[in-house]
């Protein structure tokens, strides 16, 4: 065919560099015992003993090489002078063909071919992209397995299972060709195909012996990490008599060192000069399984993995990463002096690839934590959520244990979906918040820090920490120097940490005002900023606060309003979408029903639990899928419907001289709207969402901003701290007493205790100390009086 | 078939006998049929007690290589191991190659070959065990004198071991530790580096040639308390290593492997780390942590491990469930029995008070049986107030709790310890292994929290961060693993008492404050005779009693069921302030545990308007108190 000239062209080219590896020709079966049968071709005799695994000079072989290796990247212009043509022919052929004879002898050879076929065919954009990257300095290729396994199977088979042998033969494809369309461009050393996503494993804890020597991607969280480690390549040893020098290169780890002279034949005149050999970069580093993956009541297992040349110090301690690598598995040395050695190996991972998971998360793109649902997962997602009832029965999965409160549930599920994340970053607004916050405040023992604990256990990344033990340094961030390293480090509080997730703060009333302070900031903007040590910088914290209080007095005392109860600053009350009293409703049916649930709590069978324990998997599931796949949009009579919502909010009000809604108040419709949509996994927003944001709005405002003195709900409660009727009230009395004084005549000063005596006898109603204090701090507001001990004096 | 004394003294012989017989016979599964063998010779009756434990023998008066049975606490597991499972050598006499098997093995028979294709590697799994923490010296002495080892005679040794199997047989064991305990009074509040079991001071007494107790000194063997004594093992498992969890109390029966040649290759290692590119990436505390010299920490090669439902030694090992419903229904029968002197010896101890005598009984059968999302049920933390400063009552106090159960630990609240404690476990990153802490502790481990002993002052961040641990161990019985990164939360099933003067700044299911019946000026010589204990027979009675009622099924009748929610909704008529929902779940809890303390498995009425009368008497007795307290100015 027309593809045949190219073939035989690489044919030849590779014979001549040498390096190239025949493909393993062995039957798939061997895949499933790798380490007993050799994967290697025959020729390479010292490849089927269990000591070339590991070892540096087989290590080059596997891994990204050097730039100082044999072939220099210098030759590779030379064969540019091949037109494009045989490209555009080999993607025209069908894959299909391609699998056909692949299976033939001297497949390898061909398949490489494909390789690079792979390559640019799924990766076309990937590889301009590499162009630029090349120019910068860094040729390097990413290879995503997937895309070869949706290509060919086969050839990812043989890539998984056999890396060490089919990585270089991808190396050699990529640089021809790259060098095939840019023949004119320098490259500091070859093009280094890496590999990453490679499906064969994804947890430390399932590695095996199977997997020895194949291709891997693990997860974890990186723990430690080595000081450079000088790793000699290639020796370089002269004659001390004659000056002649020979280059020897590292195999396994060791030097055969010549004993002769070729040159001078003198026996043992060679000498290792150490400044003349070559080395590479090589870094320990060690991971640890990260905490999602674990089964419960186990430690976490660690891994070392070694990183090589550019890859060193691409990883800090504390990263989550995706490591690629080939996993290695070394006996221990045997020693000449002892007749028998430890029978255990040591094993490590070569690393090829790194992916930081945490750092996609800054920019806010959550795909490598994305789940992996299966089909049927999704489908039975999809079928709970097409249940006109199926708000309700979340609602009701939500902590069990915990009785009724059905409102605070539904309230939190909303919490748990949260609205749609929109960037108004081009009009100067920034993010606007897309999570709910949520307050619950009411009499102690009323299960508020069980909710909490429940909401914290329930989602992946969610923080619990309490008022009373944290500090603004606990939920932010600190500075720590490395005992190690020296370096600085910034060390993540509870508030950062819990990025995309929800942070639960229990005795929030607890909480030092410095402490509270830095909520701000995280509640409205979402941002934290920090300025500790020299440096300054700006996280991101878009976490829901779901925060519990209690009340001042040991009991919630229904005289007074939410502000009073709780003494928190109304700026802080404000930022919070729904604030919830969770109060004892004493009445006959609800204590009956309340009983009921509590004693079948100690007397239900293991099955029952066990049902709600896959609840609480599918509640997860639900929830992380919502989360990832539906961004609902308002829809057109939404939009109208909230538009109405917010105006009657306001109008409310306006009839007695009070006003009932703010913007924010508007916002929190939408997130509430956005994530009663989501519940529903529909990318709309309906009039139905507005209309149950709205009803839990109003029963929130109901519980929280209700003014006990005129049983209204007055939205000021929360806004400014006082209802609108209290500071009414104020003002009369401040008139009152400014006529007392006035009626007085000139006196500049006066008793404190006689003024208070004349306004009582002056006044209908009782007049407290607390009023009569406010009404002098009015008065002294507008600078009409001062107060000085017990002494008013006037200023006028 | 090998004899007995073959697969007690020489059980890899077996091992290596059916690995052999198999070389034939691809796919005979013969690492199964291995295993099954010695669990069937273990069933055997009695055969377990033939085997010596790790526990009661000094090591080295252990034969290696042998069978070897270590009651232990799974402390932290390590990083999986591949090693040759089986691999090819030559035969030092005949020069021809052999196929061996590496199993249960730590070092290979010379002259492996490395490039054999017969080299198969395996998996297994390390885990660092250590005697269960907190082990009351009678359940050690209990056990081994249960034991029926023969030991390897030794002049130096037979001696000790006599007295102490003799000990255990006449009753008089309490008198002997008695001088002892007065001799040596606690000194645990004010050094928690001190030991607090008064039983180790006797046991150091008499295992004083004992390498384990002049060698620990210089090597952490990372015991969970403070001042804890005794042999801890690497152990290695070959299957199922899954199905074990971190703090879990089991019975392991095992090869023992002591080979000097460990701890050669351990130093070989680390001196020539430079040359060994591989052996770089192990620091120097990593190796002394993971290959410790293997005549301090001997490795164990599992055969077979079962988990202890209970630590107590006066108790049918395989639990309550199966074929022993003589025993239970025997017991069942003596409960109501036993729980009265319980109860009376009780109340003698706390200054007469019988209430408080009653709650102690109900917080010593408390288990958590299970948990409801986050809930844990089951639990009933005491808090005892009003314990006399005299005389060091609570520390007496312990000292009988600590006869009657099997594992306890008392904590003294000073500010010192709470300042300087590791309390909660931490990941040590460097030696890569979990730093042990004093909450670390085995299923239904008794915690004494000595509340008397804190005064005013400081707490610095440890300080804050220990309160809040022991809070959260309180309220969710779980303790957050502190692995610098992130925490890690691990559950648990552990009895905190709180013995304070006031009421304690911990929270507790349950306070009961103590109404002393002595009058202040006899408080002394009523302390101090406190201590005069039962006969053994009875505290084996009462040992018996606590562990039995614990293991109890409960349940309720939709009967019963009716008329609580009905006692309940009456109640709240009358006053709602009167009874919460949170009195509502204590109230179940004392009727739960009040029908175990009897013996009986299911909720009569009769029980429960017992539960509320109890209760009832508490609460009076609590707003009595408050009272007081108000009016003292």
């Amino acid at each position: 065919g027309p593809t045949s000239p190219p073939f035989q062209r690489r044919r030849g080219q590779d014979s001549s560099t040498g390096d190239l590896m025949p493909m393993p020709t062995s039957p798939p079966t061997d895949v499933l015992s790798p380490r007993l049968v050799p994967t290697v071709p025959p020729n390479e005799v010292d490849m089927s003993s269990p000591l070339m695994y590991g070892t540096p000079s087989s290590r080059v072989e596997g891994t990204p090489r050097s730039g100082v290796r044999g072939t220099p990247a210098r030759q590779r212009p030379d064969l540019g002078s091949v037109s494009k043509a045989p490209q555009v022919d080999l993607q025209s052929e069908p894959p299909s063909a391609d699998g056909a004879v692949a299976s033939e002898a001297n497949a390898g050879q061909r398949l490489v071919i494909w390789g690079t076929d792979v390559n640019v065919g799924t990766c076309k954009e990937k590889f301009q992209a590499d162009f630029i990257l090349c120019v910068v300095g860094d040729p390097v290729l990413n290879v995503n397995c997937l895309h070869v396994q949706s290509f060919d199977a086969e050839l990812y088979r043989q890539l998984i299972c056999y890396p060490q042998e089919v990585i270089p033969t991808f190396d050699m494809a990529v640089n021809e060709l790259f060098f095939e369309r840019f023949p004119d461009s320098i490259l500091e050393y070859q093009i280094q195909v890496r590999p990453y996503n490679a499906l064969k494993t994804r947890n430390m804890r399932n590695l095996n012996p199977e997997d020895i020597d194949q291709l891997i991607t693990i997860s974890g969280m990186v723990i430690r990490t080595s000081q450079l480690i000088p790793e000699m390549q290639e020796a370089f040893f002269q004659c001390q008599v004659c000056a002649f020098s020979t280059r020897v290169e590292v195999d396994r780890g060791r030097i055969a060192e010549p004993a002769v002279c070729r040159h001078c034949n003198t026996t043992h005149s060679l000498a290792l000069v150490h400044n003349r050999s070559l080395f590479s970069d090589k870094q320990m580093i060690k991971i640890q399984e990260s905490p999602d993956d674990m089964p419960a009541g186990q430690t976490p297992h660690t891994t070392v993995v070694y990183a090589h040349n550019d890859l060193v110090d691409k990883v800090q301690p504390g990263d989550r990463i995706n490591i690629t690598g080939v996993y290695r598995a070394v006996p221990m040395r045997a020693n000449p002096r002892q007749s028998n050695v430890k029978s255990v190996y040591k094993t490590h991972i070569d690393v090829i690839h790194f992916r930081k998971t945490d750092e996609k998360r800054l920019h806010g793109l959550d795909d490598a934590e994305q789940k992996l649902f299966t089909e049927e997962r999704v489908q039975t997602l999809k079928e709970l959520a097409a249940k006109p009832d199926v708000y309700e029965r979340l609602a009701s999965a939500l902590a069990p244990s915990i009785y009724e409160h059905e409102d605070i549930k539904k309230g939190i599920l909303l919490q748990l979906f949260g609205g749609t994340r929109k960037d108004f970053s081009q009009t100067g607004r920034g993010n606007f918040r897309a999570d709910v916050n949520i307050l619950l405040c009411g009499d102690p023992g009323t299960s508020k820090s069980q909710l909490l604990q429940y909401v914290f256990n329930l989602v992946p990344r969610g923080q619990y920490t309490s008022g009373k033990g944290s500090s603004a340094v606990g939920l932010t961030a600190y500075v720590m120097k490395d005992p190690e390293t020296r370096q600085l480090v910034l060390q993540t509080g509870a508030l950062v940490l819990s990025d995309n997730g929800i942070c639960c703060i229990d005795e929030f009333d607890k909480m030092s005002d410095s402490t509270r302070s830095v909520l701000h900031e995280v509640m409205e903007q979402q941002t934290l900023s920090i300025a500790k040590a020299g440096i300054i910088c700006q996280l991101n914290a878009r976490t829901s606060v779901l925060a519990a209080a209690n009340p001042i007095e040991s009991q919630w005392n229904p005289k007074k309003t939410t502000i009073e109860n709780i003494q928190l600053p109304h700026t802080l009350l404000s930022r919070f979408d729904l604030i919830f009293l969770m109060l004892d409703p004493q009445d006959e049916a609800y204590d009956r029903r309340l009983a009921h649930h509590l004693v079948s709590l100690y007397y239900q069978s293991e099955e029952q639990l066990e049902e709600e324990f896959l609840d609480m998997a599918m509640l997860r599931d639900y929830i992380a899928y919502a989360r990832t796949y539906i961004n609902p949009k308002l829809s057109e009579e939404a939009s109208q419907a909230l538009i109405e919502a917010y105006v009657d909010m306001r109008k409310i009000g306006s009839g007695r001289g009070m006003v009932s809604a703010y913007p924010r108040q508007l916002e929190s419709l939408i997130r509430l709207a956005e994530a009663h949509s989501k519940v529903r996994f529909s990318e709309k927003v309906e009039t139905i969402d507005v209309e149950e944001a709205k009803r839990l709005h109003r029963e929130a405002l109901k519980q929280s901003a209700t003014d006990p003195r005129t049983g209204f709900v007055d939205i000021s409660i929360l806004t400014t701290g006082m209802s609108a009727t209290a500071r009414k009230r104020r003002e009369e009395v401040a008139q009152a007493l400014k006529k007392v004084i006035q009626a007085k005549g000139k006196t500049p000063a006066m008793k404190y205790h006689t003024l208070l005596e004349d306004l009582r006898r002056q006044s209908e109603t009782a007049i407290t100390k607390e009023m009569f204090d406010e009404a002098l701090r009015a008065l002294s507001d507008e600078d009409y009086l001062t107060v000085t001990g017990k002494t008013v004096r006037l200023l006028a | 078939m090998p004899s007995t004394d073959d697969w007690l003294n020489n059980p890899l012989g077996v091992v290596e006998g059916m690995f052999a017989a198999s070389q034939n016979t691809p796919n005979s599964g013969w690492a199964a049929k291995a295993v099954a063998f010695f669990k069937d010779r273990l069933k055997e009756k009695d055969a377990h007690t033939w085997v010596p434990s790790l526990n009661d023998v000094p090591l080295h008066y252990l034969k290696p290589n042998s069978l070897v049975k270590f009651r232990c606490f799974i402390q932290d597991m390590f990083d999986p191991e591949f090693y040759m499972g089986t691999y090819e050598a030559v035969d030092p006499s005949t020069k021809a190659k052999v196929l061996r098997c590496g199993k249960y093995k730590d070092v290979t028979e010379c002259g492996v070959d490395f490039n054999s294709r017969s080299t198969m590697t395996a998996e297994r799994h390390t885990f660092y065990c250590v005697p269960i923490p907190g082990e009351s010296p009678w359940v050690k002495e209990g056990y081994a004198g249960s034991s029926q080892a023969r030991v390897v005679p030794s002049t130096s040794y037979a001696p000790t071991r006599q007295k102490r199997s003799y000990e255990e047989d006449d009753d008089d064991m309490d008198t002997d530790t008695q001088p002892q305990k007065q001799r040596e009074p606690h000194t645990g509040p004010h050094s928690p580096t001190e030991p607090h079991g008064n039983g180790d001071c006797k046991r150091r007494e008499k295992e004083a040639p004992s390498s384990q107790a002049a060698s620990a000194s210089h090597l952490d063997l990372n015991f969970p308390l403070p001042g804890e004594k005794g042999p801890s093992c690497l152990l290695k498992v070959y299957e199922e290593w899954d199905g074990f969890k971190l703090n879990e109390a089991v019975e392991v029966f095992g090869i023992l492997s002591v080979s000097p040649a460990l701890s050669a290759l351990a130093d070989e290692d680390a001196s020539s780390s430079l040359l060994d590119p591989a052996g770089g990436m192990e620091t120097a505390e990593e190796q002394r942590v993971h290959s410790p010299p293997a005549s301090l920490v001997p490795r164990l090669h599992m055969l077979h491990a079962k988990p202890l439902p209970h630590n107590n030694p006066l108790l049918p090992a395989a639990g309550l469930e199966d074929n022993n419903s003589a025993f239970l229904s025997s017991t069942l029968r003596e409960m109501a029995a036993v729980r009265a002197e319980l109860l009376a010896y009780f109340t003698h101890v706390l200054l007469g008070d019988a209430l408080a005598a009653e709650y102690l009984i109900l917080h010593l059968v408390s288990n958590v049986y299970t948990r409801r999302d986050v809930l844990p049920l089951g639990k009933f933390t005491l808090n005892l107030s009003g314990c006399p400063a005299v005389a060091s009552f609570t520390e007496r106090f312990y000292q009988i709790i600590q006869q009657l159960v099997p594992s306890s630990y008392y904590l003294g609240m000073t500010l010192q310890n709470m300042n300087q404690m590791r309390l909660v476990p931490k990941k040590d990153y460097v030696a890569n292994r979990l730093l042990s802490g004093a909450l670390q502790l085995a299923t239904n481990t008794s915690l004494f929290l000595d509340e008397s002993q804190l005064e005013q002052g400081q707490l610095d961040t440890t300080g804050v961060r220990n309160v809040t641990a022991l809070g959260n161990l309180i309220s969710w019985q779980k303790v957050d693993y502190d692995f610098s990164y992130h925490q890690m939360e691990f559950p648990c099933n552990i009895n905190v008492l709180i013995a304070s003067e006031g009421r304690s700044l911990l929270p507790s299911d349950c306070q009961i404050h103590l109404q002393s019946q002595v009058a202040p000026p006899d408080l002394e010589a009523y302390l101090g005779g406190i201590q005069v204990h039962p006969q053994a027979s009875q505290l084996n009675k009462f040992r018996m009693y606590l562990s039995v009622a614990r293991q109890l099924d409960y349940s309720i009748a939709d009967e019963v069921t009716k008329s609580v929610e009905d006692d309940f909704v009456d109640m709240r008529k009358d006053d709602p302030q009167s009874i919460s929902a949170e009195d509502l779940h204590r109230m179940l809890v004392v009727a739960r545990l009040l029908s175990l303390s009897l013996g009986q498995t299911s909720l009569s009425r009769d029980s429960w308007l017992r539960a509320k009368h109890v209760e009832m008497l508490r609460r009076s007795r609590m707003e009595q108190n408050k009272c007081v307290n108000g009016n003292e100015p």
